[in-house]
């Protein structure tokens, strides 16, 4: 059934290690064309293979760094990588300036590496679905390990809870600001705290104030995030890292937690897509159906509130639903 | 899946091949092109015309522009539009900024960089050049 000689030939092009193809169909799903989407589902059966490490913290504290060096480390060992790297873009022109491949150097030759970068693009929840699918389909192209940097805030810290199978989040010493964003939720995705620019003064002490937050926290579900300083200027510390991110890994497997978790996000996933769907469905019938453009009008005169309409648009969709 | 839609953002690599020291000038633009709605991937300073080359395929941009001051640009440009010739991407319109002396500027254009800007170019030119060189009406 999944025999390379029965894909659309875009998802058989990206099976085999078809670069251009992958680039393309990434843009398909940035861009919501649906001309992607039986190549996603094409190549469905063929994900859920790869290592997929999110790091996620606030701006500068050397995600990008910690990515590169990470890479070659992973290249070093022989395993393939893909990355995306996520950046807001303007909420005033809709653009960006996507600078994450700035840090990033490789060797010339090596085709062992696909480098992503990618814009969040304003819509609530959009990025966080589209990350999603660029993930699968570099999970799809066979790469080993998938690298996914997002800033820590608001809705992309989502795409990172629904993508990554490890979240690193990256600090640096004096965590004083920090201690709020770590309030405000990045404290409950981390499986690992990664204390960067560790060259600088105070690591050891971040270091400890971490573990105190973590003790606090007491083990999620069995697991109890690990504290890891690296320098990525020195280079060093990524290893103890990349070791605390298997480490997590590990015990995804021995847990159970894994197929749990991915059960969960799949889930939620499918739910998302009815959601839309119906939500699509729902907003195109109030703008046409005369029946329910006048029930819009009652609502825009105050004569009926939004939930009454709301159970009678959907009356209505299960009485269609049982002609049909 | 191709060809931008009017909805899909313009993405564009800026790049600064060579061994020159700063980016201001490329940084500038780059802001400019953010400013009017265009996705910039920004590879920073010191690209090879190999990692140009590559960042444009993996990042499917519609349009690459590349700053120099160095004095390289009759080695590293044509370079450039060799390996997109090379890696079946020559579709993909290359423009350029920097010092470039009128006589260079001639022969790259005949190589084909599809537009060339001096120092004195005005942002509003550059970005009107650029988006129409990314829809293929330029
Ligand atoms: N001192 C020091 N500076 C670092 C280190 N890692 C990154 N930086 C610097 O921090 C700045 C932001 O790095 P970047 O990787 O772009 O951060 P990001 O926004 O989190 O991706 C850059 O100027 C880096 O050179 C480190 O380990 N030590
Ligand atoms: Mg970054």
């Amino acid at each position: 059934m999944n025999g390379a000689g029965r894909l659309p030939a875009a998802a058989r092009a990206i099976a085999t290690g078809d670069r251009r193809a992958l680039a393309r169909t990434i843009s398909g799903i940035e861009n919501g064309d649906p001309a992607v989407v039986p190549v996603v589902r094409a190549l469905y059966p063929r994900t859920g293979r790869a290592t997929v490490v999110g790091l996620t913290g606030p701006l500068g504290v050397g995600k990008s760094s910690v990515l590169n060096v990470l890479v070659a480390h992973l290249r070093e060992a022989g395993r393939t990588v893909g990355v995306v790297a996520v950046d807001p873009s303007s909420p005033f022109s809709g653009g960006s300036v996507l600078g994450d491949r700035i840090r990033f150097e490789r060797a010339a030759e090596d085709t062992g590496v696909y480098f992503r970068s990618m814009a969040s693009r304003g819509e609530e929840g959009g990025i966080a679905a589209a990350t999603r699918q660029v993930v699968r389909l570099l999970d799809a192209a066979g790469f080993e390990v998938v690298l996914v940097e997002t800033v820590g805030s608001g809705q992309v810290d989502l795409a990172i809870r629904d993508v990554a199978t490890t979240r690193v989040v990256v600090l640096v010493p004096h965590l004083g600001d920090e201690v709020q964003t770590l309030k405000a939720g990045l404290f409950e995705i981390a499986d690992v705290f990664c204390v960067n620019k560790s060259d600088l003064p105070g690591a050891d002490l971040a270091r400890k104030d971490l573990a105190e937050l973590v003790s606090l926290g007491g083990a999620r579900h069995g697991w109890s995030p690990r504290i890891v300083l690296t320098s990525a200027l020195a280079r060093t510390g990524v290893p103890e890292l990349w070791e605390a991110v298997e480490a997590h890994e590990k015990f995804l497997d021995a847990s159970g937690a894994r197929a749990e978790e991915d059960r969960r996000r799949l889930a939620r996933e499918i739910v998302g897509i009815v959601r839309d769907r119906v939500g699509r469905d729902a907003m195109a019938r109030l703008e046409k159906d005369p029946e329910l453009r006048r029930l819009l009008d009652r609502v825009a005169s105050r004569q009926l509130d939004p939930y009454a309409a709301a159970d009678r648009l959907y009356a209505q969709r299960a009485r269609r639903a049982r002609q049909r | 899946m191709k060809k931008p839609s009017r909805s899909a953002p313009i993405r564009v690599l800026i790049a600064k091949p060579g061994l020159d020291g700063h980016d201001r000038g490329a940084k500038v633009v780059a802001r400019a092109l953010r400013d009017a709605g265009m996705e910039v991937i920004y590879a920073g300073l010191r690209q090879t015309p190999e990692e140009i080359v590559r960042s444009a395929i993996e990042e499917d941009v519609d349009l690459i522009g590349l700053s120099i001051l160095s004095g390289a640009h009759m080695a590293l440009f044509p370079r450039v539009l060799e390996l997109l010739r090379r890696e079946k991407s020559a579709k993909i319109p290359v423009f350029a900024g920097g010092i470039i002396p009128d006589e260079d500027a001639r022969r790259l254009k005949k190589l084909g960089v599809r537009a060339i800007f001096g120092p004195g170019t005005s942002l509003e030119t550059i970005v009107t050049t650029a988006r129409q060189l990314a829809r293929g009406a330029a």
